[in-house]
């Protein structure tokens, strides 16, 4: 029986096509850059069915191809249109334990959007905002199943609460192991509540998946710095936990190493958000934590990353009369999410492309006034296949600016390599683990996320505490390294 | 959440918290330091150790009051609880047998500067002491610091204890009697440590002092609390908390240190004033952490 003839979908291949994408509703760009509430507001049942129904249904999906974690979009999509929402729920569960998240925060264009075969004709289908609707459905009705597994008696400790290590401990628990997650800020989430502002992530959202987690019996403990409260040796000889996960994420900020970094007014991105998406800093004094008011005030961020742009759009919110995005390559380089550059742009953010920051200026006590930039220009490929921007000489010119945001990638953090032995690190410092299993030179101690890759994206590190998961699973099951 | 085993003052603004928290008690090493965050809206700051008990699980921090969080912790009591302490973090001081070393202890920072003598000591070193105060009321841990000691002076700004001066003219009278020293170790206000570290820098005498910026995390993920050190940036939190220093730019920490002053007075004033008038502010400043 071929798939067709199993079909609900009252609309045939050919009248699909007709059907218009449905757009998200989301807030008009000139009250959203005023507020910090998101600004994709998620789809009604009404537009996710007819949505649903754009879907060809292809004998050999290739969506799911580029799905880190494998979702099965063909069948989620399907219980839309037959209007179970709750079975499209369960269905992407199995595969993905934080779906309201990646809903929301995926690059779909290059993953499961991108090979969608609808956008060989028109736009593909919106598969990431049917995830969204249907995760947030499933959370509004309260009705998720909470799977228990019988316990095999093993533990494991998990390093870090960010997708990652979240993803390990969702996939482990139902295997029925116990598994408990150190995490080393004061809240749980990683980057999920440090770094994504509440405008692309709803901290509650986050909150809620982890209730989940609790639900399912994963254990977290906060305030433990892995490598410096305890060690990975000491978990594994002293607190008995039979394997490990390292999930320690991004780690420490690059700077650029070009005068005027020590200014007052020039942050990192990551201390930057932190300082607004952990700490609250811009509900100050209600909160205690302090941050530079950004009231009137012109900020640039420097990079095109996602981060750059939360950053950057987190700038414009806190009231920053002019928010500029510096990067030194052109639009078409730029890593960021198309959703959120096509975003940052209805809000009034100005990109200056292929442009970059040689010096940071200064008044006469050491605050920031302003960065002395240069236009690039781009030349031959360089090792990351992009091509390499170069300055343009005599293109010097000075941008007035009363706080600047560097935000040009991470390097690996070290506390947890420099305090286990026999860990083994690649020569930037990451930890080598396999891309297969993740497994890493020490047995027992799998690895995966940000702190093997560097900066990636929030699936892609749950795609590696997806295969970790397995690969530990197997290795507890079996005893065999 | 964090208990408070046993909270006292040592001298008028500065108080001693022994607090249990196991995991901390039992790895802490002499120079690293913790962040804690006393109640949901507080901020994180770090606090150096002055020292643990693996044993009984607990670890002692030595407070000033300096803005609001600081003095919003030490109107804490025995049995209040700190919602968040996490550590230890940073590098411990590096131990060995050096010969001879002074350790330069000023105002509260003698409190972080006393484990590391009592461990130099314990190491072999000869240990001479200095510490200054502004009075003396404010001289704290002079019996614990004689006690691992060869010798400890003490100097007071205005003289109502011990001799008047500054602890560099205790380091100088050491230097100009051709005493032989191989490390000075300076921990207190950075107007001290950088006179401290450009008296020694003449001499040529390794100096060792240890940093106070701004930290949000303290795990080396913010790079809020980066630090010039011979001309480049460093972490104090990973790659510190002490450094050279002969090769610190201690203008630009004192700089980055007054970031956000503005909001720092503000929020002390605010504090003050709710402390003051309890029933015009019920909800901010008059807070307690934990339980309270």
């Amino acid at each position: 029986m071929s798939p067709a003839a199993k079909s609900q979908n009252p609309l045939s291949p050919r009248d699909r096509i007709q059907v218009p994408r449905q757009a998200m509703p989301e807030q008009a760009p000139e009250v959203r850059a005023h507020n910090f509430e998101e600004v994709n507001l998620g789809y009604s049942a009404e537009l996710a069915r007819q949505e649903a129904l754009r879907c060809l249904e292809c004998a050999k999906p290739t969506c799911m191809d580029n799905c880190p974690v494998g979702v099965d979009v063909k069948e989620f999509v399907r219980r839309i249109v037959i209007g179970d929402f709750l079975g499209a729920a369960a269905k992407i569960r199995q595969d993905n334990v934080l779906p309201a998240v990646t809903g929301r925060v995926c690059p779909q264009e290059d993953q499961c959007e991108g090979k969608c075969l609808l956008s060989k004709k028109v736009k593909p289908l919106g598969i990431g905002y049917l995830e969204r609707f249907v995760a947030d459905y499933e959370q509004r009705m309260g009705t998720h199943a909470v799977p228990k597994a019988e316990p095999t008696g093993k533990k494991v400790a998990v390093v870090g609460s960010g997708p990652s290590g979240l993803t390990v401990a969702g996939d482990l628990i139902q295997k029925g192991h116990k598994v408990r997650v150190f995490e080393a800020l004061h809240e749980i989430g990683g980057v999920l509540v440090y770094g994504i502002p509440e405008f692309r992530l709803p901290k509650q959202i986050v909150r809620e998946q982890i209730d989940y987690m609790r639900e399912m019996g994963v254990e977290f403990e906060t305030d433990v710095v892995v490598g410096r409260t305890v060690t990975i040796d000491e978990l594994m000889e002293e607190e008995g936990y039979d394997a490990v996960y390292i999930g320690t994420g991004a780690g420490l900020p690059q700077f650029m190493n070009i005068p005027g970094e020590h200014l007052n007014g020039v942050y990192s991105a990551n201390e930057f958000l932190t300082r607004i998406n952990l700490m609250k800093a811009y509900k100050f004094p209600v909160y205690d934590e302090p941050m530079l008011d950004l009231r009137g005030k012109h900020v640039a961020v420097i990079g095109g990353g996602n981060t750059a742009l939360d950053a950057i759009r987190s700038a414009l919110r806190l009231g920053a009369k002019k928010a500029y995005v510096i990067y030194r390559r052109s639009d078409a380089e730029m890593p960021a999410r198309a959703e959120e550059v096509h975003h940052a742009r209805k809000e009034g953010i100005d990109f200056h492309m292929l442009t970059a920051p040689v010096e940071f200026l200064a008044d006469g006590n050491g605050w920031l006034t302003g960065a002395r930039c240069v236009r690039m220009e781009l030349g031959e490929p360089d090792a990351s296949g992009r091509r390499r921007p170069m300055p343009m000489q005599g293109s010097e010119f000075d941008l007035p600016l009363s706080v600047a945001v560097i935000a040009i990638g991470t390097r690996a953090n070290p506390i947890v390599q420099s305090t286990t032995p026999g860990l083994g690190t690649n020569k930037r410092g990451y930890i080598q683990a396999s891309e297969t299993t993740q497994r890493t030179t020490r047995k027992g101690v799998f690895a995966g996320g940000d702190i093997v890759t560097g900066s990636a994206t929030v699936i892609l590190a749950m795609g590696a505490g997806r295969r970790a998961a397995k690969s530990i699973h197997e290795y507890l099951s079996t005893g065999q390294w | 959440m964090f208990k408070i085993i046993h909270a006292q003052f040592l001298a008028p603004g500065i108080k001693r918290f022994v607090i249990e928290a196991p995991r901390i008690a039992r790895k802490q090493r002499p120079g690293q330091f913790v962040i804690l965050r006393i109640y949901e809206e507080g901020e994180r700051i770090p606090v150096t150790i002055e020292n643990s008990d693996p044993e009984k699980g607990t670890f002692n921090i030595v407070v000033q009051s300096a803005g609001k969080t600081t003095h919003l912790l030490n109107s804490l009591e025995t049995g209040d609880w700190i919602l968040d302490v996490v550590g230890p973090l940073g590098k411990p001081s590096e131990i060995a047998n050096y010969g001879t070393v002074v350790v330069v202890g000023g105002g509260v920072g003698t409190a972080m500067a006393y484990p590391t003598a009592a461990a130099l000591k314990a190491a072999g070193n000869r240990v001479i002491s200095i510490v200054g105060a502004r009075n003396k009321e404010l001289v704290i841990l002079e019996s614990e610091l004689r006690a691992v000691s060869d010798a400890l002076m003490i100097t007071t700004d205005d003289g109502s204890y011990a001799d008047k001066g500054f602890v560099t003219d205790k380091l100088r009278q050491l230097i100009e009697n051709g005493t032989r020293i191989d490390l000075v170790i300076a921990v207190g206000p950075i107007v001290m440590m950088k006179a401290v570290s450009e008296m020694t820098r003449k001499e040529h005498i390794h100096t060792v002092v240890s940093l106070n910026p701004i930290m949000i995390d303290g795990t080396g993920m913010c790079g809020g609390c980066r630090v010039m050190i011979d001309g480049k940036s460093e972490f104090a939190c990973v790659d510190g908390p002490e450094f050279d220093g002969h090769k610190v730019d201690f203008s630009v920490l004192v700089q980055r240190n007054a970031m956000y002053r503005d909001a720092e007075q503000r929020s002390l004033a605010e504090y003050r004033h709710a402390r003051q008038h309890p029933e015009t502010c019920p909800s901010s400043g008059a807070r307690q952490g934990g339980q309270q």
